[in-house]
């Protein structure tokens, strides 16, 4: 039984080998295995990558912390008042994430030129850090949302009988249990930011560098590999410090709870809190994706449907209906791989299964934090080795995304499974359950809203995919973010509107998927607050 | 309790069946011989009737693989020379032909169209390893509406951009992360030589603004874009204006960008890309390449459209520079830019 067990939790080790650690030791062999390799060191210097590096970090880090703050009042709406329409916030979060970033540059130039220029930051650090917030607030939001919905109710009950302030019963109580949720929030967006690219470039005008900026630069604009693969080392070491980091962060143990938080009518001046915030979310997150709507219908300054008419006749070769096909089949293919291998590394991270499997696990959160360019790389001359039939399988591609997405949905759900109760999985499994049984009934239903929100995340991830998977490129297959980055690239009216179109279209069919897994959710996990409350 | 267990199940070997069928599927691809896999640029287009010309005149499927940009294009084909993922590629233009040819994955093959125009754009020492498609010429484009309602007369060559006259009223691409930007730089040095340095620090002087590629210039920060900016003298293409009504290009110092087709060595399906390089050089598509990619023909007779031959005609001289000059300079040039504008 433990030999099945460790067999088991060894999947997302053998997964991470074999999508990530081949293809990048397959280029690391090829780019310092040639005659004209460099040392590691000199790489460095030549490409002063200490700066990069403490560049990357910086502002990897301050976004994660930009994004925690502006989260901080949409996670406690969320959390802890009963709204109609909160569960449609918790999808709005989620939108930003799936634009391809030469939109959300734009968009942003657009906003900083335009109502925003009294700011008078059209470029620069401040706008980048400004957009990556509005990319990553989803995943604060959707993280410690759930977390706070685990807080057991009674004990911050208790705590206020006991004489305890509102302040206090918040910093003693709900505060430490939120503390593991946050660190894996920040963790994740530090490796999101840490390998940002189209924002970086846009938005810092091609002035900001940083070891992502670089590494295209090397590796693409020189063809120097050795340089390109010596600065993806430095950014390896970068992402496993700040995940160990985070690990130390959010491991400080919390008592448990089966029970959630019931969230309750605002009452009174609490009202003028929930406008606040309501405000504050539609400034942060609706609007951006309100212009785009309204940028999509106007093309040349007149409202009209040109934009969304040259979508589907056949201006295009391949028109955005198949690709949005392509696109949505094999993001969701992606999703299903990613969300079986994720909760297997997971659960192995919380629940044992030896010292392999546990670094197994972490190092699965590895891929979000290496460089597009060189995992891209790497794909080509991995693939290049493989017999044809292999390299063009139609799962290449999904298996890929899934690859990216899997540290997300281990980084989700690692602090909600800290959160359930051993007592409840020893009952279960005293009662006679097998550990699979014990897994679905208890951990999975105990988690099931950030279930949702990881296979959700996973699904915009692997759908607005704009890195690796370029150099993968298989036969009539676009994928939307392509064809809008494309469209982005022509003249004219029509064109642009069409880019806007087809980044609407992305945005609705993400918004689709992401209320389905919203609501299947939601009928899992809320019968068991409802069977609380009353 | 127990039906959440099958329905995890259910989901387990739904994935499971998933996986395999798509396995299945590859397993049964076609015969190499029967289709024919073309690597381009992300931009590449053709419309839908000529595609199934070639696969009714040839009987072979052309599948398009689209592969990033030009440089992300041009390092892959480079990175496994004899063991391609296509079997021809389309799109690697003069700024980065070099690097395949030098890595050696193309195939000699010379169309016996190309001796109608094609040839006269051939890379010189290598005129049988990449045969020219089309040329897009990268040159300033001012809009004329602006300059009417300010009553300034529009500049008319690149020299004027450094007078005080057309102060804070350009803005550029960065050549590092642009190859538009990259074309202009090339531009300069064809026309200035060693005074290109000069020449920059007196743009960048004069206040030109600088942005990291051509969709946040035209588009957001050029007066005549969607975005309606601020400064009405841009780095674009010559034939921008056709699709940019009441804007012109100065057609006095263009760089042409010229992009090639190759056959890649070790393809599967060697006669099929040949018959592609034909395909391409054939009358049909060099006249439906201005309207789907923006781009001119390089074969002779071929007519432009009607708003092209007014709007937005092909400059009679360019800037050219052999792809091995420019891979040879293209880091030195960047760097030396960079100190120059101070970035």
């Amino acid at each position: 039984m433990r030999f099945v067990r460790g067999a088991v939790l060894l999947v997302p080790l053998l997964f991470t080998a074999a999508v990530f650690a081949w293809p990048l030791g397959t280029l690391a062999v090829h780019a310092f295995g040639s005659g004209d390799a460099v040392s590691l060191t000199r790489a460095w210097e030549a490409t002063g990558a200490w700066r990069l590096l403490g560049v990357t970090a910086a502002q990897a880090a301050g976004s994660a912390a930009a994004a925690l703050v502006v989260a901080a009042p949409i996670v406690w709406l969320i959390s802890t008042v009963r709204l109609p329409g909160t569960g449609l916030l918790r999808i709005v979060v989620t939108l930003p994430f799936v634009l391809p970033t030469v939109v959300v540059g734009v968009a942003f130039r657009a906003l900083f030129d335009g109502p925003l220029g009294f700011l008078g930051a059209s470029q620069g650090w401040t706008v980048i850090i400004a957009a990556h917030t509005f990319l990553n607030v989803a995943v604060v939001v959707r993280v410690v949302s759930a977390a706070w919905q685990r807080v057991d109710p009674r004990q911050v009950a208790a705590a206020r009988t006991l004489g305890a302030s509102r302040t206090r019963a918040f910093l003693g109580i709900v505060a430490p249990r939120l503390l593991p949720a946050a660190a894996a929030a920040f963790a994740l967006i530090f490796l999101f930011c840490s390998t940002s690219y189209g924002v970086i470039v846009i938005l810092g005008g091609g002035q900001a560098r940083t070891l992502e900026t670089e590494i295209y630069q090397q590796g693409i604009g020189y063809a120097r590999l050795p340089e390109a693969v010596a600065l993806s080392v430095l950014q390896i070491v970068m992402v496993l410090v700040a995940l160990a980091v985070a690990r130390l962060l959010g491991s400080a143990r919390v008592p448990q709870a089966g029970v959630m938080t019931r969230a309750r009518r605002p009452r009174g001046l609490a009202w003028i809190a929930v406008g606040a915030v309501l405000v504050w979310t539609a400034v942060w997150l609706v609007l951006p994706i309100v212009t785009l709507v309204v940028r999509s219908l106007r093309p040349g300054g007149h409202w009209g449907l040109a934009g969304y008419r040259m979508l589907t006749d056949d201006t295009y070769g391949t028109s955005a209906t198949s690709s949005l096909w392509y696109s949505v089949t094999s993001a969701l293919l992606a999703t299903v791989i990613a969300v079986v291998v994720g909760l297997l590394g997971a659960a192995a991270l919380t629940r044992g299964g030896g010292i392999v499997t546990r670094a197994g696990a972490a190092l699965s959160l590895l891929p979000l934090g290496v460089s597009a360019v060189t995992l891209g790389f790497g794909y080509v001359l991995a693939l290049s080795r493989l017999p044809y039939e292999v390299a063009a399988s139609p799962l290449v591609v999904p298996c890929v995304q899934a690859l990216i997405a899997i540290p997300v949905v281990i980084g989700v759900m690692v602090p909600a499974f800290e959160q359930v109760s051993p007592r409840l999985r020893d009952a279960a499994a005293t009662l006679g359950a097998g550990p699979l049984r014990v897994f679905v009934t208890v951990d999975l239903r105990l988690t099931a809203r950030s279930l949702s929100a990881a296979a959700a995340f996973a699904f915009v991830m692997a759908i607005g995919e704009f890195g690796a998977t370029t150099f993968l490129a298989r036969a009539n297959t676009t994928t939307l973010p392509v064809l809008i980055g494309s469209l982005m690239g022509r003249p004219g009216a029509d064109n642009y509107a069409a880019a806007m179109a087809a980044s609407v279209l992305l945005v609705a069919v993400s918004a689709v998927v992401v209320a389905t897994a919203e609501l299947t959710a939601a009928a899992r996990g809320e019968k068991k607050t409802d069977a609380h409350a009353d | 309790m127990k039906r959440s267990a099958q329905t995890f199940r259910g989901v387990l070997a739904l994935g499971l069946a998933t996986v395999l069928g798509a396995g299945a599927l590859a397993c049964t691809s076609s015969d190499p011989a029967d289709e024919v896999n073309l690597m381009t640029h992300d931009s590449f287009e053709l419309p839908q009737r000529l595609v199934e010309k070639f696969q009714d005149d040839t009987g072979l499927k052309l599948n398009i693989m689209r592969s990033g940009d030009a440089g992300q294009l041009s390092s892959v084909v480079s990175l496994t020379p004899g063991s391609p993922k296509g079997d021809a590629v389309y799109g690697i233009d003069n700024t980065f032909a070099a690097r395949p040819i030098e890595a050696g994955a193309l195939e000699p093959y010379t169309s016996p169209l190309a001796a109608n125009g094609a040839a006269d754009f051939a890379i010189e020492n290598h005129v049988d390893q990449l045969t020219a498609v089309d040329r897009g010429d990268v040159c300033i484009n001012v809009d004329d509406d602006w300059f009417d309602d300010k009553g300034v007369a529009a500049p008319t060559s690149m020299d004027d951009l450094t007078k005080p006259e057309y102060r804070d009223l350009t803005v550029l691409m960065d050549p590092a992360t642009s190859s538009p930007g990259m074309s202009f730089l090339l531009a300069t040095v064809g026309r200035y030589g060693n005074k290109a340095r000069d020449y920059w620090r007196d743009l960048s002087g004069n206040g030109a603004q600088i942005v990291d590629g051509w969709e946040i210039a035209y588009n957001q920060v050029f007066s005549a874009g969607e975005g309606h900016g601020a400064k009405p003298i841009v780095v674009s293409y010559a034939s921008s204006p056709a699709a940019t009504p009441g804007t012109h290009a100065i057609l006095d110092s263009c760089f042409a960008q010229i992009e090639y087709v190759g056959v890649l060595k070790g393809a599967r399906n060697v006669d099929g890309a040949k018959k592609v390089v034909d395909f391409l050089l054939s009358p049909e598509v060099q006249a439906a390449l201005p309207t789907a990619m923006y781009v001119y023909p390089v074969q002779k007779n071929v007519p432009l459209p009607a708003d092209w031959r007014q709007r937005a005609p092909a400059p009679s001289w360019t800037v050219k520079m052999s792809p091995d000059y420019i891979n040879a300079h293209r880091e030195e040039w960047l760097t030396q830019w960079r100190e120059t504008v101070g970035r």
